[in-house]
């Protein structure tokens, strides 16, 4: 009986695993990968990896606002609610700027 | 109120934001006039907005002819209005920098035709968030800064040129250290690029930190904001602050009420090739607004038919109240 509470409390007492990592990488005028989807309730840490020049993440809605240059991502880890949302580049980048957007979806 | 305490301001903004009249009082006004020796009293404004200079694409194959055709409206008002405020994108970005300095001078160029000299700029995204606003720069002058006339304060903010849409802590101070010397009676008028609100963030409508500028501006009892970007009228009110948008003069964009999904600009009509591009003009006396939509009946020339619309309201922009044709 002692050796299961033992091991019982040794499991509570267990480090939580770490969020996952969703890497998203932009470049001029595109994410890659155009849609991601994230387990709703389940921490995960959103990465942007900026490829040629600074570029944003945002959605507001979900506590994302990131901003990536080469050589310096950037990276927040949330609790998403469900939903879909769209995430824009929100550092400017040039005049194809205003179409570079992605889908995150969250189930 | 006196009516000596009673200031009337009249104001005109190419194709969007306008804004009818402020009240202001003796303290406010004998303040400014301390400032600079100007009286309060009535004078009129334009605003003009994205002209983006050096686009070509589908939305509007026209160019420049939006934004020549209302200078040549302007010169052609019956009078001249004091100042005419430019709310940013004055020119289409370029990755070629001295392409983007062609477009600049060609900006300059047709802006150089107006009859009125006192212009004032604010950089868009496309103006200034790629180098910086260096270009910008080396043809306005600073990107913010503020005056004062015939008894309003007038605010230039630039929320694009850090990349972001910021403002910035450096711009907030600012503004705060600027404001700290005005009576809270006093009237503002802030001009800017992006809204400083959320209009619809998922189309980048919406200053980041903009909410730390309505906070600097709150304590005032008289701020109206001009801006532009969303290339299309817009009128909107928190708490004591009126938010104005002004259409844009190269195409427009739809209603963000109303669609769903991503933001594509209204598409270009060649039987109406200025539709939803125009103008508006206020008067003080009779109080009036005059909102002129460039329209073109055919394809030859670039005549102009204006549609002249009444607008009333208790702060004189709310609803059109009769339309004709000229």
């Amino acid at each position: 009986m002692n050796i299961l509470l033992i091991i019982l409390f040794a499991l509570l007492q267990a480090p939580a695993a770490p969020p996952s990592v969703v890497e998203i990488s932009a470049k001029r005028f595109e994410f890659t990968p155009k849609e991601v989807h994230l387990r709703a309730g389940e921490p995960v840490t959103i990465r942007l990896v900026g490829t040629d020049r600074a570029h944003g993440l945002l959605v507001k809605d979900l506590g994302i606002d990131l901003d990536a240059d080469v050589g310096h991502p950037d990276s927040v880890t949330i609790t998403p609610k469900p939903g879909t949302y769209a995430a824009i580049c929100d550092h400017y980048c040039g005049s194809g700027h205003g179409n570079m957007k992605m889908t995150v979806i969250v189930e | 109120m006196k009516r000596r305490d009673f200031l009337k301001f009249s104001g005109a903004a190419l194709g969007g934001a306008a804004l009818l009249r402020f009240s202001t009082t003796a303290e406010a006004g004998s303040f400014l006039r301390g400032r600079n020796g100007e009286a309060p009293s009535p004078f009129s404004i334009v605003q003009l907005s994205d002209t983006h200079v050096g686009f070509k694409g589908p939305p509007d194959p026209l160019g420049t002819k939006a934004f020549e055709r209302a200078v040549e409206l302007i010169n052609g008002l019956d009078r001249d209005p004091d100042l005419i405020l430019f709310t940013g994108d004055l020119t289409h970005d370029s990755d070629d920098p001295a392409e983007h300095a062609r477009r600049m001078k060609s900006f300059r160029d047709i802006a150089g035709r107006l009859r009125v000299k006192k212009r004032f700029h604010v950089p868009g995204e496309h103006d200034a968030a790629l180098d910086g606003g260096v270009l910008f720069r080396e043809n306005f002058g600073e990107t913010h800064y503020s005056f004062d006339h015939r008894g309003v304060h007038f605010i230039a903010l630039d929320n694009v040129s850090l990349g972001k849409p910021i403002v910035g802590a450096a711009q907030t101070d600012w503004l705060k250290n600027d404001l700290a010397r005005y009576p809270k009676t006093a009237p503002i008028v802030v001009f800017t690029h992006r809204p400083l609100f959320d209009l619809r963030p998922d189309w980048e409508w919406f200053t980041a930190d903009g909410s730390a500028v309505m906070n600097v501006l709150a304590p005032y009892d008289n701020v109206t904001v001009l801006y532009g970007h969303i290339h299309r009228p817009d009128h909107h009110t928190a708490g004591k602050i009126q938010h104005h948008a002004a259409r844009s003069l190269i195409f427009a964009f739809p209603d963000p009420a109303t669609t769903a999904g991503e933001r594509k600009p209204i598409p270009f009509d060649a039987t109406q090739p200025f539709r939803n591009l125009g103008i508006r003009q206020v008067r003080s006396a009779p109080l009036s607004i005059e909102d002129m939509e460039l329209t073109r009946a055919d394809e030859s020339g670039l005549t102009a038919r204006l549609s002249l619309r009444e607008i009333a309201g208790s702060n004189g922009i709310q609803q059109f109240v009769k339309g004709e044709v000229l």
